[in-house]
């Protein structure tokens, strides 16, 4: 049984000696020969276990085949064998870089399902997590970025203000990585106490911070060098790809789901869409900083206006009802049994929700059958239909603009192979 | 047989490599760690002996207990002489460097002959062989790229390197390295020229040009020690270790010790040519006394160590080039810079007969 084209082609091992030696006949000189270079799936620019095969004219790239799967654990399977609230913590491990912009995506497409919204408060902290989220992954990707560029310093400089970020998210969900914060109809818990407090203390040493990351790459002449003009991705072919997030801005395409299709309270708050103008790995770069500079922005009016009053949907006759009352009374105890043991009760039908999350449109569309259990889900992950563009943004390039065009294009293979 | 010449430059050897070459060596890689941690809000390794100044002899202790593990398609014979070939040329490069004035009325210079800086050219270069060859032996895809990278990296930027330092040898007017130390005790540094003679119009305009030089001279050392922002040929995040990404153990240690051997006699011909030396305004040379001959030494080093500095905080702030636009930089910028500033001096020394 052949299971390799090469031995379709040639099947007994003397044919493809033959085969082979006939070949190494017909090439004579070495002139104009191409050598093809195995990147990945273990190599430092790769960011996690992307393959790249490279077909090489020198150090010029003239095919690129990008080889995915690595990582592909069956997540959308999965799904279809628990109950809803389940598979939050499945979502954590998609991006995992922003998990709570995750787990706010997956809860909004489940509560699309059932019909419901959740209350004010509610919505103002899923909007912090999503703000925070951002910040945190546009912060990995610069650092990564500047570090597959050489670097280093930039790359330590961003960490250490992510790691007070997963301070918060710890302070937030008692994790720091694997965050699992919301469930279909809100949340675990309420904000901490002093939450807001660290949070502002946060903005407010964040920006200087960023300002000085921003000197040190923003107009650096090796810097500049290495990214204007590299990996450029035209208004039409990124459309054609279907490209999102910064990605998509980059290259000067005004689109953010925020402020197209308003979910949470976005349309409550006032920030700018941020675009770029080339399209080159620069210009996502400088989307990048700024749409932090805007996430401060919104953070600090949804600090402003944060509402009182309940965070989770009132009417828990579907949901799993408070603690406290579980702990007290009879009818919560029953419903509490019901809704752990069989799961929502979902209406049937299908529905598609996607999220501005920080690498881009993050979709779960799901089908239902009526019942505890999703028929089908589908999750629509940016770094997956980021990254299809590789085989014609490549070609062109040198090898060593790999690592620019990979560290601006900021995906993660965890949410590209599910 | 003069014995005592003998004895002198052997004890001069001994004392150079195992006194202070090889220490110097191991405690730069620590001093990296430090100075790296210390621009990116780090401790840096602090555990091992007090403020972790041991640290560099239990990282030794690590590669010489590694496994010494050679793959098969390597060409076992200059695949084993490659690591031999990154160190050694850029220890014996320090054999005419003037490191002090006289101590006890022996000349602190090993080798003090009178080609001295093209001696200096000529062993440097070899250092590119360790690398090319390493790049070619592994018989692997990453390391040949890196060698390919830096054998043109290093042809391209000995050539600045050779025409920078020509306007130091139209003041000298002698190769020998000492000579060039003499000249600037005299008439001030190569790159303060006017020091001493503050009137002098012509030394001022003479310290244009010198410190161009200079500049050209320290960025095509760090093209030639391979440092950040030009350490393409290893490139961590494109070739993955280039040419030393099949050498473990002790070989691989090899290349590493070699990177900063050739940074540490790089500083020091730097300092040769540029920084006065062992001399500094107001302290009088080793004739005066040992303890001068001494504080000499200690100056020497000194700028040495201020210079490996400069080396280690330019390499933890900036990006690395690509491979186009380091040779467009060297072959584009610094060969006319270089080339223009010979005449510049030139013009200089004939019309102030200096």
């Amino acid at each position: 049984m052949p299971f390799t084209t090469r031995e379709i082609e040639s099947p007994d091992p003397v044919t493809r000696v033959v085969a082979a030696d006939a070949k190494l006949r017909h090439a004579d000189d070495d002139i104009g020969e191409k050598m093809v270079l195995n990147m990945g799936p273990s190599h430092p620019a790769t960011h996690g276990v992307l393959r790249l095969v490279l077909e090489l004219d020198g150090e010029i790239i003239t095919k690129a085949t990008p080889d995915i799967g690595f990582l592909h654990r069956g997540d959308e399977k999965i799904a279809e064998n628990m109950q809803y609230n389940q598979f939050v913590p499945y979502t954590d491990r998609l991006d995992y870089l922003a998990p709570l912009s995750n787990n706010v995506a997956y809860a909004l497409a489940v509560e699309k399902l059932m019909g419901w919204e959740i209350p004010p408060r509610g919505q103002a902290i899923r909007t912090i997590c999503c703000e925070t989220s951002r910040i945190s992954s546009h912060l990995l990707g610069l650092g990564a970025m500047a570090l597959d560029l050489g670097a280093m310093t930039a790359f330590l400089y961003t960490f250490t203000e992510r790691e007070k970020l997963y301070d918060l998210f710890e302070l937030l969900t008692g994790a720091r990585f694997t965050t699992s914060y919301t469930r279909v109809g809100g949340q675990i818990r309420d904000l901490p106490e002093n939450f807001i407090s660290r949070l502002e203390k946060f903005l407010d040493g964040f920006i200087p911070q960023l300002d000085e990351i921003d000197k040190l790459l923003t107009r650096n002449r090796i810097f500049v060098d290495r990214t204007r003009d590299i990996g450029v991705i035209p208004k039409d072919r990124a459309i054609a790809y279907a490209l999102s997030g910064p990605n998509l801005r980059g290259s000067g395409i005004e689109h953010d789901l925020r402020r197209k299709n308003p979910y949470l309270d976005y349309d409550n708050y006032d920030f700018d869409v941020v675009i770029g103008s080339a399209g080159d790995c620069y210009d996502r770069y400088l989307v990048r900083i700024e749409e932090m500079r805007q996430s401060v922005r919104i953070l600090r009016q949804v600090i402003d206006k944060l509402p009182s009053g309940p965070i989770n949907v009132v009417d828990w006759k579907n949901m799993t009802p408070p603690k406290s009352r579980v702990m007290t009374k009879m009818e919560e105890l029953i419903h509490h049994f019901i809704v752990v043991t069989e799961g929502l009760d979902a209406p049937p039908g299908e529905v598609y929700f996607a999220a501005e999350n920080p690498k881009g449109e993050l979709g779960f569309y799901i089908n239902s059958k009526g019942g505890g259990v999703p028929h089908r889900l589908k999750i629509r992950a940016p770094s997956f239909v980021n990254l299809s563009i590789l085989p014609e943004l490549l070609p062109g390039c040198m090898v060593s603009d790999v690592p620019a065009v990979l560290g601006s294009l900021d995906f993660v293979m965890g949410e590209c192979d599910r | 047989m003069d014995y005592f010449l003998i004895t002198t430059s052997l004890l001069k050897i001994v004392g150079m490599l195992f006194i202070v070459i090889l220490p110097m060596v191991s405690y730069s890689v620590y001093a990296e760690r430090r100075v790296s941690a210390f621009m990116q809000d780090r401790l840096g390794p602090n555990r091992v002996g007090p403020a972790g100044l041991f640290q560099p002899i239990a990282d030794i202790f690590k590669l010489l207990l590694k496994e010494d593990f050679s793959p098969r398609h390597v060409n076992t014979f200059y695949y084993w002489l490659a690591p031999c070939l990154a160190l050694v040329p850029a220890i014996i490069t320090i054999a005419v460097v003037p490191f002090g004035s006289t101590l006890l009325g022996v000349p602190m210079v090993i080798a003090d002959i009178n080609v001295g800086i093209l001696y200096v050219f000529a062993i440097a270069s070899l250092g590119v062989y360790g690398i090319v060859l390493a790049g070619w032996a592994s018989n692997s895809k990453y390391p040949f790229l890196g060698g390919v990278r830096s054998s043109s990296q290093m042809i391209s930027y000995e050539l600045s390197l050779g025409l920078a330092v020509i306007p130091v040898f139209l003041l000298v007017g002698n190769l020998r390295l000492t000579s060039v130390v003499r000249y600037q005790i005299e008439h001030g540094w190569m790159i303060a020229p006017f020091i001493g003679d503050w009137m002098n119009l012509g030394k001022w305009l003479l310290a244009i040009p010198m410190i161009i030089s200079f500049v050209v001279f320290t960025i095509a050392v760090f093209a030639e020690t391979n440092r950040l922002p030009f350490d393409l040929p290893e490139a961590e995040q494109e070739l993955a270790g280039g040419y030393h990404t099949e050498y473990s153990s002790m070989k691989f240690a090899l290349f590493f010790l070699g990177e900063y051997a050739a940074m540490i006699s790089g500083s020091e011909v730097i300092v040769t040519l540029f920084l006065g030396g062992w001399h500094f305004p107001g302290i009088p040379d080793g004739s005066h006394g040992w303890i001068f001959g001494v504080i000499n030494i200690a100056v020497f080093f000194a700028k040495v160590a201020a210079l490996i500095f400069v080396f280690m905080w330019v390499r933890w702030t900036l990006p690395r080039f690509r491979y186009d636009q380091l040779m467009r930089l060297g072959w584009l910028f610094f060969f006319e810079i270089a080339l223009v500033n010979i005449f510049l001096v030139a013009i200089i020394v004939a019309y102030f007969r200096f």
